[in-house]
């Protein structure tokens, strides 16, 4: 069916531009006469703009205007659910009105002919304010800022938990996190006539595209937007947020290109967050550990603009069998911008919840935590009622245990000693869902023996470059080389956002069936012209591969190369053209990626110093395409996971809602010496369920348990159960 | 950052003249500080005068065996240096600790010792602040305050100072070196920052137009023996919630001559010498090590986030003391 050039190690094709700096992100382009925006943001999390005073800022040197709700375009607010791919990150046009609902918001933006000169006048816009007092913690939200947003139920939780012989009820937090990728957010805006050209950091050109023509009221074909590189987003940058409105706005007023980027602090505030949340997990089972009723309640903040919903309920409703459970999440609106999906959305937070419930009532049942999850594994989606398209999650428990030598684990707290230290065992499942969405790929091969696929889909960093000219190489037999590929330009046939672990999946069969059309039809012209070695035999009879059309019969070397049928036409190229559906198959099958981790901390209770020692996770998701990327984004997973566990938190000052560790230096993320010897290991079963070969995602599944694997291992070094994450010394000191 | 005029000097004099009767002139040695507080507007200065070619930057030995260091000696080259390494342990332990290696490639020794608080407030203009505005109020008293001083705090300021290499100097008994419009004058390291009081504006006892040259280190007597401890969140590029310094001389298992000093907790680097007193001439035991600790720290004065701080501090102290006084 394929060559090595599908699951072996392949080094990324674009590797090389970003490590010499060739490759260029939305904020590099040089564009001639570029002016440059910088915002203004408010100061206050509730209230209204009293006044704003811009009158020294723009007599100030190189300032060219001051914009603001009174002096702004008027804007629209996009179809959002009501349309397919016109999703937001906010919906409010920026300056829509002088209404305050989070710090951070921009309530001006100074245009200059240099970012000093805008930087130093932005400084000096002075804006006064009629604050009220803002709610910001999840904590402070009351039933008359609640609201509900999910529900999921079967059989009869209420009643059969309270009767269950054993019982489990407690809270879980997880606080608000900032997603940071080191390239921050920018847009620079180009108009000619009355066509615009954004040069974005996006991770759906698609949808950009759409929600721009939406709130900028102008048809789709007077806009281009172009993402070639991106630096990571995270999820971050799935939607279009304010700043590229301003840009695109500020540009079209100016008659001048305009950038506008978003500042690190900015980054915090105004671009998007994983949102707190609060999970009561209620747990009844039998005394042999079987679940009777698994109860999530959860509450999480969204902001007073949109209804962002983190779902900790589907995967609440899946994970194990029991014969009753609901999940019912509320929303509580919050003085903060709008949150949006981080990595690993929904499941992430869920996870920690769930699987450290799991490890408590483990720890009641006096049961070992794998065994608990064995006892209670779903063998088929329960809250679907599906069959499972390919589950090998009992598998990966039992590679993970016998690598890891879990059987050794002694089970009483604090127990396992290295001399002075303690050291701490933890596990914990982790799953994210797998699909497969429409797409639209061109393939075309080239009159000078190279190929050339092209989609509007972008390669955030994690691979999809390669992936492409991959498939291409494996249909075609031309070297990785030989194909061009051509991504994050939304004039291009239409592809997915980079979001959910699914633009592998879901561009490999229009990959495929693309390259397909246009070896036919260079077989088509091969049977067809006079002089070729092939007239007239039948099509059916001949291939390509390494580049070269033969008989099917017969080895390459008796064939031509492909460009040499093209000569005898003098073509310059012939196409392929798919467009692939969500696959219809996937209706029938619940489809999801599972794994386990297992992890080693090291504890020295003189101190409260915790270290992580080793990280050993099990991954099923279905067949890998690429072995380098793929471990890249598991142990990048992980990493992130032991951030989440042990760091991230955004904190906000409760007097004004501002996120006073704003910054690299007060948001700490893990570095090298944080993270242990780390080993990932995928079961690759193929799940043709999704596409021919057999790929899910791996982008985000990576993530999701890491954080209660590592309270279980501190809980079983120190007997100190961490609920409320980040995991901080504090609690340590025992 | 707002414009201003810049001077390199090449002598210390010429330096010392580039600031003369100036009051809003700054020196920038590494600029790992001043540069970044600039672009954050926290730091206005009309003049800057670069001390990156100053003669400043050996480090001697002295007659009385003791070190001479240049203020220019960068952090990296003093942690590397093989004196320092062996003889002032606890030095380069510190200065190891602190940063990052691009960082103290930059980071020099007299700018070390000057470096302003990692108080969120302080280094956000939208907020008032004592330190940079006196009178203006202090919103980290009642805001969040995980990272603050719980020793040395005023109504005023409870920020922290963050060096590491000061610390360790603290326990070395440090002397530094001052040129100024009226001359040198040599101020031990114990006298040299002031507490906030009712003005944490002043830090030290610089005055207008001073320059650090040198700092110095007394002679150790043979056998002593030294140890930086340096806890925090992640392990490594953060600074200290807590950490200690501790010089020791032992006689058997007796503490003959100790000096400690705590960094993380204090609203300067933390000498301690109600602990120093405890121990002197005692065993060298736990017990003492913990009752030393409970001295060094009977007058903290924890807030809302930082009282996790009193017993973190005493079990780094305890640690510290326990490392350098271990057996072969
Ligand atoms: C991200 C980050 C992490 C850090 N982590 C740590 C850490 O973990 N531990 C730690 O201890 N430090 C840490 N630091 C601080 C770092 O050690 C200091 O910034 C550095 O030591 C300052 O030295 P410098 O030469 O760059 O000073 P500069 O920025 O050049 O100067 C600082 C101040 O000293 C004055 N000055 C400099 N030299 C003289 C002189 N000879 N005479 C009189 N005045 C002078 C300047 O005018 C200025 O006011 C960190 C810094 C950063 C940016
Ligand atoms: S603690 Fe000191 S530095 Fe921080 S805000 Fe208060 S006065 Fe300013």
């Amino acid at each position: 069916m394929s060559s090595s050039v599908i699951g072996g190690p392949i080094t990324r094709i674009d590797g090389k531009l970003k490590v010499t700096g060739g490759a260029k992100y939305a904020a590099d382009y040089p564009i001639e006469k570029l002016a440059y925006g910088v915002a203004v943001p408010s100061t206050i999390a509730d209230g209204k703009i009293a006044r704003i005073d811009s009158v020294k800022a723009e007599k100030m040197p190189g300032v060219l205007a001051v914009f603001h709700h009174d002096n702004f375009d008027k804007l629209y607010r996009p179809a959002g659910a009501f349309e397919e791919l016109s999703r937001p990150g906010e919906s409010r046009p920026p300056f829509e009105d002088g209404n305050i609902y989070y710090y951070g918001q921009f309530v001006a933006l100074v245009v200059a002919d240099t970012f000093q000169q805008a930087q130093d006048a932005a400084a000096n816009v002075h804006v006064t304010y009629d604050e009220k007092a803002p709610l910001v913690l999840l904590n402070q939200a009351t039933t008359s800022n609640t609201t509900l947003a999910k529900k999921y139920s079967r059989g009869d939780a209420d009643s059969a938990f309270p009767k269950a012989p054993v019982q489990l009820d407690q809270t879980y937090t997880t606080p608000t996190e900032t997603h940071n990728p080191m390239e921050m957010h920018a847009t620079i805006a180009v108009w000619n006539k009355d066509k615009v050209t954004l040069y974005e950091s996006s991770q759906g050109v698609v949808n950009h595209h759409n929600v721009m023509s939406e709130m900028l009221g102008i048809p789709l074909e007077n806009i281009e937007v172009i993402s070639k590189f991106i630096g990571s987003g995270f999820g971050g940058k799935l939607f279009p947020w304010p700043h590229s409105l301003l840009a695109a706005v500020a540009a079209r007023k100016l008659g001048r290109p305009v950038k506008v980027s978003v500042p690190r602090t900015l980054m915090f505030t105004t671009v998007g967050h994983r949102p707190a949340t609060q999970q009561r997990m209620r747990l009844g089972a039998t005394q042999d550990g079987k679940l009777v009723s698994f109860q999530n309640d959860i509450l999480q903040h969204t902001s007073l603009v949109d209804d962002y919903v983190e779902d900790c309920t589907q995967v609440s409703s899946l994970l194990y069998s029991s014969p009753n459970n609901t999940a019912i999440q509320h929303l509580a609106r919050l003085n903060v911008g709008t949150p949006t999906p981080m990595r690993g959305p929904g499941r992430t937070p869920a996870l920690f919840a769930i699987e450290s419930a799991m490890d408590e009532l483990a720890i009641k049942l006096n049961m070992d935590a794998l065994e608990l999850r064995l006892k209670n594994y779903a063998e088929t989606d329960e809250a679907s009622n599906l069959p499972w398209s390919s589950k090998h999650l009992r598998e990966a428990y039992q590679t993970g245990a016998d690598r890891f030598g879990w059987s050794k684990r002694n089970p009483k707290v604090g127990s396992m000693r290295n001399g002075d230290l303690i050291q701490g065992w933890g596990m914990a499942t982790c799953t994210w869902p797998a699909g497969r969405h429409a797409a639209e790929v061109r393939v075309r091969l080239l009159a000078d023996g190279t190929a050339r696929a092209s989609c509007a889909t972008q390669d955030i960093g994690t691979g999809t470059y390669t992936v492409f000219a991959q498939v291409v190489s494996d249909k075609t037999g031309l070297p990785l080389g030989k194909i061009q590929v051509v991504l994050g330009d939304s004039a291009l046939p239409p592809g997915p956002t980079s979001g959910g672990s699914s633009v592998t999946s879901t561009v490999l069969p229009a990959i495929v069936e693309a390259t397909q059309k246009a070896v036919d039809a260079v077989i088509q012209v091969a049977v067809y012209t006079p002089n070729s070695p092939f007239q007239n035999v039948d099509a059916k009879t001949l291939k390509m591969t390494q580049g070269r059309i033969h008989a099917q019969d017969k080895s390459p070397d008796t064939g031509v190369p492909f460009q040499d049928i093209l000569a005898l036409r003098n073509l310059v190229g012939l196409d392929g053209h798919a467009k692939t559906d969500a696959d219809p198959d996937v209706k029938k099958f619940s489809t999801h990626s599972f794994g386990a981790h297992f992890c080693e901390i090291s504890f020295d209770p003189g101190i409260a110093r915790l270290r992580i020692t080793r990280w050993l996770t099990v991954i099923d998701s279905g067949r890998m395409v690429n072995a380098k990327t793929a471990r890249n984004q598991i142990l990048g997973g992980v990493v992130m996971g032991i951030g989440m566990g042990l760091f991230e938190a955004t904190i906000y000052d409760t007097r004004n809602g501002h996120p006073i560790n704003n910054n690299f230096a007060d948001y700490i993320v893990p570095v090298n010496a944080d993270i242990p010897e780390m080993d990932c290991i995928f079961l690759d079963y193929p799940d043709t369920v999704l596409n021919e070969y057999g790929a899910r995602g791996v982008g985000e599944i990576g993530l999701t348990g890491v954080a209660s694997a590592l309270t279980s291992a501190v809980y079983h070094a120190t007997g100190v159960r961490v609920r409320d994450l980040p995991i901080r010394m504090e609690q340590l000191l025992v | 950052m707002e414009a201003f005029q810049f001077n390199q000097a090449k002598t210390v004099s010429s330096a010392l003249e580039a600031v003369r009767s100036q009051t809003e002139a700054k020196f920038v040695a590494g600029g790992t500080t001043l540069v970044d507080l600039m672009k954050l507007n926290v730091e206005i200065p009309k003049k800057v005068v670069d001390i990156n070619s100053l003669p400043l930057t050996q480090i001697e030995s002295t007659p009385d065996g003791g070190l001479k260091i240049g203020a220019m000696v960068r952090n990296s080259d003093l942690a590397h240096d093989e004196t320092v390494q062996q003889r002032y342990t606890v030095l380069s332990e510190a200065l190891l600790s602190g940063a990052s290696p691009q960082l103290r490639n930059m980071a020099s020794t007299g700018g070390n010792l000057l470096q302003r608080t990692r108080c969120y407030y302080f280094r956000d203009t939208a907020y008032p602040c004592n330190k940079r505005e006196p009178g203006s109020g202090c919103p980290a008293i009642d805001g969040f305050n995980r990272i603050h001083a719980i020793l040395g705090t005023s109504e005023h300021c409870i920020a922290t100072h963050p060096s590491d290499m000061a610390v360790a100097m603290m326990a070395l008994e440090a002397v530094v070196h001052i040129q100024g419009a009226h001359g040198e004058r040599n101020v031990p390291l114990n006298d040299f920052y002031l507490l906030p009081g009712s003005t944490p504006n002043r830090e030290n006892v610089l005055a207008l137009g001073d320059l650090i040259t040198y700092v110095t280190l007394p002679p150790l007597t043979n056998g002593t023996r030294s140890h930086y401890l340096k806890l925090r969140d992640r392990a490594s590029y953060e600074f200290a919630l807590s950490s200690a310094a501790v010089v020791a001389l032992l006689s058997g298992h007796r503490i003959q001559r100790v000096r400690i000093a705590l960094g993380g907790v204090g609203t300067k680097p933390w000498r301690s010498m109600e602990a120093e007193q405890i121990l002197e001439g005692r065993e060298a035991s736990e017990n003492n090590f913990r009752a030393a600790a409970e001295a060094a720290l009977k007058d903290a004065k924890p807030r809302h986030d930082n009282a996790f701080k009193v017993e973190l501090a005493k079990r780094c102290l305890t640690r510290t003391l326990k490392n350098v006084t271990q057996f072969a």
